[in-house]
């Protein structure tokens, strides 16, 4: 029996998060732009044309300076924006190819096996999203997903000659490929892995196609040998079906602010329990434990420094961030101390179920449908309306411990009070 | 002893409608055997279509098209522009909302008010289609 060998797609959208504020902001088409973490710390995200002028994590407060003298606009993230388009590619690109593994809010591999006019579908796939939604892409096609990455790259490094799309399924274009590869470049080697091989005399992808996958796996890991065998072409990797309902959610962000007080601190943990009960629902799951934590921050000598945490049972598994939220926030009296500045706070939901899995004690109290049906209202409406719409009335609208987010674009694409505004004149 | 639990029954089908209706325990509905689907102006409109945005409009060189101060425009940059279409054009990177004229090998850019004279797209012009309205959505309160 003949089986088509399988063909894998990379597509990637290049500098992401800076194309989403281009979007609707076409007057930055060619300024550059930089994005900066949460709590608008450091960058991470460069448009093209900021790279040789920027590099990724250095702190905002550091180049001020720098980004006013080369004209670089800086943004802090928007993850609405970049989500909501990130989804609009991936369907896009869903409707385009036979299956799609969403690998990141960039990156998506597909599965092009049997597909004749590999070519031209890859630049199919980068015409279409880039006129349906002003993201550029680049395609990479091989015949292994680390391959399918290296050709990515390769079509990134050489846009003008290949216009973002390469495929190399033919062995003469992946040897070129691979000979003129740093084996840095590999998806999965590392700063570390990469002293090691070169220590090894293996500089180039090409090298390490090439070695001795024994000698790999003996000296490092299956890991690397498998990339080894990968970028010779044999395909050891395959296309992931979706990941199954998560075993436990997390929601944990910095202050704004240090904060030395209870009751601000009450209501971040409210608010953090608000998203990670949403992130619950929309996965269809209940929690049975939480698990809730502060701290200090660690890095400052002159600090005091503290962390600690605690698991509260809950009385039923449940999704009904009214509990949720009550047993967070009671369970912070308990570890509490006060004459600290604390930095950080986390709620974890632990001991995930679906609902009619938890068969242990059918006497055991179950969630009132009652609670079940507010929660549907709950998020049918901040769906409709933006998240924070409905919320608990321990969380505040724009409290002060909130993420310094002070140069944020609007959301123009799910907020309807903060649509794109064209003036017809 | 085994026994099973039954899941919900809306799980990934239609949304049921926020209201429910109570059910009589008397003469049942007439038209229960006749309900359909639910209009969605969502689907009228295509709104959650991928490569469909919203956006607002204000000022008035649209008028004549039936735009107004404020109205929502639906756009959508899946379409190839053509003439006649009502455009978000990006003339030179400024987003402006034009009726697209295309005549030979003039592309003009009209208004829909006299007030506001033809722009027509001259060499060194930078004219980019970001998308084609297919509808435009007006608040009468």
């Amino acid at each position: 029996m003949s089986k088509v060998p399988p063909v894998f797609g990379l597509i990637d959208c290049n500098s992401f998060y800076a194309s989403c504020e281009r979007v609707f902001r076409p007057d930055l088409a060619k300024v550059p732009i930089v994005v900066l973490s949460n709590n608008d710390g450091c960058v991470i995200a460069r448009s093209y044309d900021a790279k040789p002028f920027v590099k990724m994590g250095e702190p905002y407060f550091q180049i001020k300076h720098k980004l006013k003298q080369h004209g670089i606009v800086p943004f802090s993230s928007n993850y609405a924006l970049y989500g909501d388009m990130s989804e609009r590619v991936m369907t896009l690109i869903e409707s385009l190819v036979p299956a799609v593994e969403v690998y990141s809010i960039d990156e998506a591999f597909a599965d092009l096996t049997g597909i004749d006019d590999l070519d031209g579908l890859g630049r199919r796939i980068r015409s279409q999203v880039l006129r349906c939604t002003g993201i550029p892409v680049g395609v990479g096609i091989a015949r292994t997903k680390t391959l399918a990455k290296l050709a990515n790259h390769t079509a990134k490094r050489l846009q003008a000659q290949t216009g973002g799309v390469v495929n190399i399924c033919d062995q003469i274009k992946r040897d070129w490929v691979l000979r003129n590869t740093d084996v840095a470049e590999v998806w999965g080697v590392g700063r570390r892995m990469k002293m090691h091989l070169d220590a090894m005399g293996i500089k180039t992808a090409m090298d390490l196609a090439k070695a001795d996958a024994w000698t790999l796996r003996k000296h490092f890991s299956v890991v690397i040998e498998k990339t080894a065998r990968e970028l010779a072409g044999t395909p050891c990797l395959e296309l992931d079906e979706p990941d199954p309902p998560k075993q436990e959610i997390c929601c944990s962000r910095m202050f704004g602010k240090r904060l030395k007080e209870l009751p601000p601190i009450k209501e971040a943990v409210a608010a953090y329990m608000m998203r990670a009960s949403e992130k619950l629902r929309a996965q269809k799951s209940l929690c049975k434990k939480i698990r809730v934590s502060i701290r200090t921050g660690m890095f400052n000598p002159e600090e005091a420094k503290y962390a600690n945490g605690v698991v509260v049972d809950l009385p039923y598994p449940t999704d009904d961030v009214r509990l949720l939220t009550k047993a967070a926030v009671d369970a912070l009296d308990g570890i509490f101390r006060p004459g600290f500045a604390y930095s950080k706070a986390e709620v974890l939901l632990l001991s995930l179920c679906q609902p009619g899995e938890y068969t242990d004690d059918l006497f055991a109290a179950s969630q009132p449908t009652e609670a079940t049906r507010v929660m549907a209202v709950l998020d049918q409406i901040n769906g409709r309306w933006g998240r924070g719409t409905l919320r608990s009335a321990s969380v505040p609208s724009c409290p002060d411990w909130a993420m310094r987010r002070e140069l944020m674009s609007q959301s123009y694409t799910t907020r309807l009070d903060q649509l794109w505004t064209v003036v017809c004149r | 002893m085994s026994y099973s639990i039954l899941g919900p029954i809306a799980e990934g089908g239609r949304k049921l409608p926020l209201c429910l209706f109570r059910v009589p325990a008397g003469f049942p509905s007439p038209a229960a055997d006749h309900i359909e689907a639910h209009i969605s102006l969502d689907e009228v409109l295509n709104v959650r279509a991928p490569h469909v945005y919203l956006v607002s409009l204000t000022g008035e060189s649209m008028q004549g098209a039936g735009i107004f101060e404020g109205d929502l425009a639906v756009v959508d940059r899946s379409i190839e522009p053509a003439h006649g279409h009502i455009v978000i054009a990006l003339l030179n990177n400024d987003p402006v909302c034009k009726r697209l004229c295309i005549r030979g090998k003039d592309v003009i850019l009209l208004s829909e008010n006299p007030k506001y004279p033809p722009r027509y797209v001259l060499e060194g012009d930078e004219l980019s289609i970001w998308g084609v309205v297919t509808n435009s959505v007006r608040s009468h309160v």
